[in-house]
């Protein structure tokens, strides 16, 4: 087996496989390296679910209204995957004056950059989902947003980016980075293993901080658990993706009939960590109160699954995108925290191009690595 | 875990049989010849071949179908039972009405 392959891709969760797939499309010779035994075993297999423009930071938005224009309404089809994708609008629900500020200044740093989402107040909010309590008395509608199902994308792009040709493989964890003659070139895996490229895409989550250290690259982010639930399938209420002003909870009801569920309890950062994410006692049932008060009538509902995930925080909220002046030949694609899935086709795509090219057709200037600077 | 494994190794082409309509996983209607097919999609793994097909993932959490489906997917990889971890059993045990899992605080708010 060659391990000597055009791009080295390190990190086989949504990113790492859609970035291999665009690669070999255009005719890239790509190794995927997985350090975990499963492909999209960390935040691609374990978040809401969101196909989401509004709520973002403005430098992010270009990228995934992109990725909602060309990529996601075909997805299925190019993958030959089921994916889920619905596109019935996002509302992000408020019930106090503060959440009305919050949303309304979300809005309109949105609009802005020319999302098409507006504030709307509780009887239009029940009008679009009848089933919200009294309690809610506004949020944002984003007609365009909507959501998919992350297992079956991500394991869609590596199904057919392995169908065409990319070597993945997992269980190969990488402990290190070396250069040759100056530029990126080696991976080294704790098995002992050297992979080479000519470029070297780092898409490992927060476990990319560690590997970019060995070659001077310090990206600032931490690890932070986020946790999720799922319900037993009910009846099809309603096809929108839901938010809150304050994050309470966020989810959708999936195609299988089953809600799935995302929220936290407020002692994320305290709760017990032994390095695996395990789920926090208080978090499900305070999720669960969350629901009840938005959705009266899911309070009968079963949960039947909890789980616990790391996301990626970066220090400003957006990913880490595009080359690194100091090291040749590497790309970053990480510090996504814990919104990568949405912008997980555009943001692939575009480094493809990137890679390919040299150029890309959106804007990365905002996404790059030399952003960040001290406070004085 | 963290057993490296190389995702081009052949493992033969998909030959249906004809038992491929059999249902294995019943709380999701899922089929013998559905998981052999996933795994030549390259669904190696129990935790993959449940996340891409849904078996194990309904009421009964895969109480009733894990043991099948991990022979199944070994058969089809040409290894040994032994060899596949079995994917994680989560939290509750047993499905839990939101109203009553919601109750977890003593004083809280009640709700049922």
């Amino acid at each position: 087996m060659s391990r000597t392959a055009e791009v080295v891709v390190i990190g086989g969760g949504i990113i790492g496989c859609a970035i291999s797939y665009y690669l070999v499309q255009k005719g890239v010779h790509v190794i995927c390296l997985e350090g975990s035994d499963h492909i999209g075993n960390g935040g691609s297999s374990r978040n809401g679910g969101g196909v989401r423009q509004s709520g973002r930071d403005p430098r992010e938005l270009p990228l995934v209204m992109y990725g909602i224009k060309h990529f996601w309404p075909t997805l299925s089809e190019e993958l030959e995957t089921d994916c889920e994708y619905h596109q019935d609008g996002n509302l992000r629900l408020g019930k106090t004056q503060k959440h009305k500020q919050i949303l309304t200044e979300l809005t309109e740093r949105a609009v802005k950059v020319g999302l098409d989402v507006k504030m709307i107040d509780g009887d239009e909010v029940r009008r679009i989902n009848p089933y919200l309590s009294e309690e809610v008395t506004c949020a944002s509608w984003c007609p365009t947003d909507g959501h998919a199902n992350p297992l079956t994308t991500t394991l869609g792009y590596y199904k057919t980016a392995r169908k065409k040709g990319v070597h993945f493989i997992t269980g190969e964890q990488v402990v290190e980075l070396k250069k040759v003659k100056g530029a990126l070139r080696k991976v080294v895996c704790a098995s002992g293993n050297i992979y080479e490229g000519e470029t070297v895409v780092l898409a490992a989550g927060y476990e990319s901080r560690k590997i970019a250290e060995t070659v001077g690259i310090d990206i600032p982010m931490q690890s932070a658990m986020l946790e999720a639930l799922v319900t037993e399938a009910q009846p099809h209420m309603f096809d929108q993706m839901l938010g809150t002003a304050e994050a309470d909870f966020y989810g959708h009801q999936t195609k299988h009939g089953s809600f799935v569920f995302g929220g936290s309890s407020g002692l994320e950062g305290f709760t017990k960590d032994n390095g695996t994410p395990i789920c926090y006692a208080k978090t499900a049932p305070c999720i669960c109160r969350g629901i009840i008060r938005y959705f009266p009538n899911l309070a009968d509902a079963k949960i039947v699954r909890t789980w616990a995930g790391w996301m990626d925080k970066c220090a400003d909220g957006v990913p880490v995108l595009g080359k690194v002046a100091e090291v040749p030949g590497l790309v970053l694609a990480c510090g996504f925290t814990g919104h990568g899935f949405g912008i997980a086709p555009a943001a692939a795509h575009q480094l493809a191009e990137l890679i390919t090219t040299g150029q890309t057709t959106v804007d990365l200037h905002d996404l790059r690595y030399d952003r960040f600077h001290a406070k004085i | 875990m963290n057993t490296i494994n190389d995702r081009s190794r052949e493992i033969g082409p998909f030959v249906s049989g004809v038992d491929d309509d059999m249902l294995i996983c019943r709380c999701e209607e899922i089929t013998k010849g559905e998981i052999r097919k996933a795994v030549h999609e390259g669904m190696w793994t129990m935790t993959e071949i449940r996340r891409y097909l849904r078996t194990g993932m309904g009421l009964c959490q895969g109480q009733t179908c894990a043991k099948l489906v991990k022979g199944i997917v070994a058969r089809e990889l040409g290894i040994s039972p032994a060899e596949l971890e079995p994917a994680a059993s989560r939290v509750p045990m047993r499905p839990i009405e939101m109203r009553i899992f919601a109750n977890e605080t003593e004083g809280g708010q009640d709700y049922e």
